[in-house]
């Protein structure tokens, strides 16, 4: 076997890549990059594409077209047990009939070491799994199964470790353990993982590199953070965390800002903010950026877009309110504020909301919504 | 009342149960007795002569004989083409799928006197001799069916991502096929076999009209019927049953104390 | 064959497998078809066509020798003669396949449901007739059904046998059926009650009141693919059967099988025989696949 102990880590190149499964369209024509020694999340909905993604990286789907580039090495062709590329199935699919430690020496056997021992039991140790070498998958609880499906993956030194919604069938508590523990044996084996999700929540923790799919295509990417604070689609801006979106027309600019009309009332953004210059756009701004205050309140900054309605639902989490305002034009704007006074608007409460220009953002407006 | 209400239906499985044994309890019960006449149909006398003398009665062991290595004979044979049909469903496309399995289905449809009365047309009109061989090809033409049906649901019920794991992990085609997908299918296998096996052993109708007069173990009850089944056949069939059952519960046993143990060490 | 009545739910349930080297693919699955469907062609479909022919075979002037002709009059004959044998198979084989549903639904739903840690034992109880002699089984009702022993001495006591027995009667014969082909009935049964997931079972007795309108509402329903596989898989064989026929039944009970086995084997009529053969076996096919049509499962093959 020609497969390199401790492969260097490198980039992996997706070229054009398009996926289609007669007249759908899987993956659509997919350009992307994911640096060495990265932890990147691919995150869509289920059907975007995704996991086809992953499966043509992992060799086990063949692309229509485009390549993929591991380093300056092209592996489209390569038959997938040749593949520098290990994957952590969903459902992890351990091999029932044999033990943990065998399940996790698999690839080593297969590929002629002799002595598997000594690594097996590394590996076992680094996902402290090391007093359960002699069980059955069926034996391990969720986490623990988990947790060998990467042994069993990484004990190869994979160019690239590909991770198939890992955490999906487990419990709350045990996946926000999992993150932390993926999080932890990526700092130490330093190889690039791509983790397909379609938990926005988890992507954001876990990955340095966010890149959200929708329908074969990515639509945006980049580190959580940059994608949060300024989406740049009406899909992302809804998929990942949850924006207020209003239909508006350019109606001018004043200074480095846009001057946006919508429904007679009129709204600030920084135009670098805003995909569009001119015309018709969606603006939108995430709830926690609003603030709410009673109509008649004189603390609105002068500064800030407004915009007034009535308060139809509000709910009491603990450390904040969730608020829905039905605006006078008729939209339900979502509104999370920190409870910091104990006096809550009630059902019914007229209130105006209002928030700086600076956390509102412009998208285009999708197409047939 | 309402106990009986709550435990009706395990009240009746259990007399359903009791029911399916009751036939085999008389067997072996007449196997140690000393029968008043030629016909073993009633209780006369406890007896351990037939126990003790298993072969003596000629003929009796002979046949017993000639059905084990029948059934050994066309188990495998039937098991092995059964399991690469059931293979070849499962993970290949190609043309004919519909009408393979209408070849399977059909022979599980049609009745063992037009199996058998069909195949012996068929050795009548190419003058094939009739014998050991005759009754081998028309076993194996049974079991197939039956193999087939058997191991593709094994298949079918096995994760697809098991072998993508595997491939995913360095195991070639054939790694692929030895380490992960025959082992998984084995049991199925095993199971398909042992019901061919039992299938051919027992098998009276085909048989009949396909052995000329090569005498197979049913066959010889069946001829003995008539002039008084000696109890050595009793004993026999009662052995063959006991050990069979003592096997397989003992499989059972072992796998259940294997599962318990790792279950409390696991907790 | 447990597994008979999933394959009559999902017959053609095989992954598509990835479009690469499909031609080398599929010369991979001819290999590993050929050998058994060359076996089933020439030892079970060439027979069927050898059958057809002997079945409209003539008379030569030597007994049990025939010529090829084309004698549809056989059938006739054929048809005739043993038109009663054929009411009697398709009667008795329908009563007991009705009353080895009755007596396998606890049984099956049983194990299915309530067995818990019991139930890889109880399925081994239910397969293990099959290695206990099918003949020496059936010779055993002899004993247990015998003039003078408890089962007809009690019956007699309430005066509910016609003929004062029951060995040698019809009665005995469908007894028989129903015992011998009961496994055949319980394993589809299991697998499919098996699949029903207990939760189901619970809601419906959250909506409705009574557990019978649960059962007709829910249950019955989930479990008809391994109803119309226990069915089928008891009904053929207890209709082409002779050995209960022979065994507890009088002379005046004989089936369809007695017809053939004595025509093809004693007499040596082989025309005759075969004709009986193709009958009962276009009867059977026929109602096999209205029946199928009838449940619903018609992507059977």
């Amino acid at each position: 076997m020609t497969v390199a102990q401790g492969s260097e880590v490198q980039d992996l190149n997706l070229v054009d890549l398009v996926k289609s499964f007669g007249d759908f369209v899987a993956v659509d024509d997919l350009t992307l990059t994911i640096p060495a020694g990265s932890f990147f999340a691919l995150l869509g909905p289920s059907g975007c594409g995704k996991t086809t993604t992953l499966r043509m990286v992992a060799g086990l789907e063949e692309p229509t077209s485009g390549r993929i580039m591991l380093g300056t090495q092209d592996i489209t062709d390569e038959k997938p047990y040749k593949r520098q590329v290990n994957t952590v199935f969903q459902s992890y699919a351990l091999f029932p009939h044999l033990d943990i430690f065998e399940n996790v020496a698999f690839g080593l056997r297969r590929r002629g070491v002799k002595n598997v021992d000594a690594q097996v039991n590394d590996m076992l140790e680094l996902v402290e799994l090391g007093p359960m070498a002699r069980r059955k998958p069926a034996q391990l609880s969720g986490g623990q199964q988990q947790r060998v499906a990467v042994a069993r993956a990484l004990i190869n030194h994979p160019g690239v470790l590909l991770l198939d919604e890992p955490l999906g069938a487990l419990d709350l508590k045990l996946r926000r353990q999992m993150q932390i523990e993926l999080k932890r044996i990526q700092d130490e084996v330093g190889t690039t993982f791509v983790h397909v999700t379609h938990d926005q929540e988890e992507a954001m923790t876990m990955a340095d590199t966010v890149a959200v799919m929708n329908k074969g295509r990515i639509e945006q990417m980049g580190p959580p953070v940059d994608i949060y604070d300024l989406p740049r689609t009406a899909f992302v801006a809804n998929f990942l965390g949850q924006s207020n979106l209003a239909q508006g027309s350019v109606s001018g600019t004043s200074g480095d800002n846009l001057v946006v009309s919508s429904s007679g009332a009129s709204f600030t953004l920084p135009s670098e903010r805003s995909v569009r210059q001119d015309g018709d756009l969606l603006i939108g701004v995430r709830p926690e950026k609003l603030a709410i205050d009673a109509a008649d309140a004189d603390t609105v900054p002068d500064r800030h877009n407004r915009l007034s309605g009535k308060v139809t639902d509000a709910s009491f989490t603990g450390v904040s309110t969730q608020y829905l305002v039905m605006t006078t034009w008729g939209d339900e704007w979502i509104i999370f504020e920190q409870n910091r006074s104990a006096d809550l608007h009630q059902l019914g409460d007229e209130v105006v909301i209002h928030w700086a220009p600076e956390h509102t953002f412009g998208l285009e407006i999708p197409a047939g919504g | 009342m309402g106990w009986l209400r709550r435990n009706l239906i395990g009240i009746v499985a259990v007399l359903v149960l009791i029911y399916l044994f009751i036939p085999i309890a008389v067997v072996a019960i007449l196997s140690f007795n000393d029968p008043a006449g030629k016909f073993n149909v009633a209780w006369n006398q406890f007896s351990l002569e037939a126990w003790q003398n298993l072969c003596g009665v000629p003929g009796v062991c002979s046949s017993f004989a000639t059905s084990i290595q029948i059934g050994i004979l066309a188990t495998i044979v039937g098991t092995v083409l059964g399991t690469m049909i059931a293979f070849a469903l499962v993970r290949y496309r190609f043309r004919g799928r519909s009408t393979t399995n209408l070849l399977i289905f059909l022979p599980m449809a049609t009745p063992e006197v037009v199996l058998g009365s069909s195949l012996l047309a068929l050795f009548l009109n190419l003058a094939f001799p009739l014998g050991f061989w005759t009754v081998v090809i028309a076993h194996i033409m049974f079991i197939i069916s039956f193999v087939v049906v058997t191991v593709k649901a094994r298949l079918q019920g096995m994760d697809p991502r098991l072998e993508e794991a595997a491939r995913d992990l360095y195991a070639g085609p054939t790694a692929t096929f030895r380490y992960v997908t025959f082992p998984l299918v084995l049991p199925g296998i095993l199971g398909a076999a042992l019901l061919g096996f039992s299938l051919s052993f027992d098998d009276y109708i085909i048989s009949a009209f396909n052995a000329g007069t090569l005498v197979t173990f049913p066959i010889y009850i069946w001829g003995a019927a008539q002039r008084g089944i000696p109890v050595q056949v009793n004993a026999l069939a009662t052995l063959v049953f006991a050990i069979t059952l003592v096997l397989v519960l003992s499989i059972q046993f072992v796998n259940y104390r294997r599962r318990r143990k790792l279950e409390k060490a696991g907790a | 064959m447990p597994s008979l009545a999933p394959t009559l739910s999902s017959p053609s349930a095989g992954a598509p497998p990835a479009a690469s080297g499909v031609r080398r693919r599929t010369r991979t699955a001819y290999l590993l078809l050929i050998p058994g469907l060359l076996w089933l062609g020439i030892f079970f479909v060439i027979p069927l066509v050898s059958l057809f022919f002997t079945s409209l075979q003539a008379p030569t002037d030597k007994a049990g020798v025939y010529q090829p002709a084309l004698q549809v009059s056989n059938y006739l004959v054929a048809l005739q003669e043993y038109w009663p044998q054929f009411i009697r198979s398709f009667v008795y084989a329908g009563i007991a396949t009705v009353l080895a549903l009755v007596i396998a639904y606890p049984l099956a739903y049983f194990i299915a449901f309530r067995a818990g840690k019991w139930k890889a034992l109880m399925l081994v109880l239910v397969v293990a007739p099959f290695f206990a002699s099918f003949l020496l089984r059936t010779y055993a009702w002899r004993t247990i059904l015998s003039d003078e022993g408890a089962i007809t001495t009690f019956f007699n006591a309430l005066h509910l046998l016609p003929q004062g027995r029951i060995l040698n009667t019809p009665i005995a014969v469908v007894l028989g059926l129903t015992y011998n082909f009961l496994p055949f009935m319980i394993l589809p049964l299991f697998a499919a009650l098996d699949k029903i997931d207990p939760r189901l079972i619970e809601a419906s007795k959250d909506l409705y009141a009574k557990p019978s309108t649960a059962f007709r509402k829910v249950i019955w329903p989930l479990s008809l693919p391994g109803v119309v596989a226990g069915t089928l898989l008891t009904f053929i064989p207890a209709a082409g059967d002779y050995i209960n026929a022979t065994l507890l039944g009088a002379p005046g009970d004989r089936m369809v099988g007695n017809a053939i086995q004595t025509n093809f084997l004693q007499f040596r009529d082989y025309p005759t025989a075969s004709a009986l053969s193709f009958i009962l076996m276009a009867i059977i096919l026929t109602l096999v696949f209205v029946y199928i049509r009838r449940a619903g499962t018609e992507d059977l093959v």
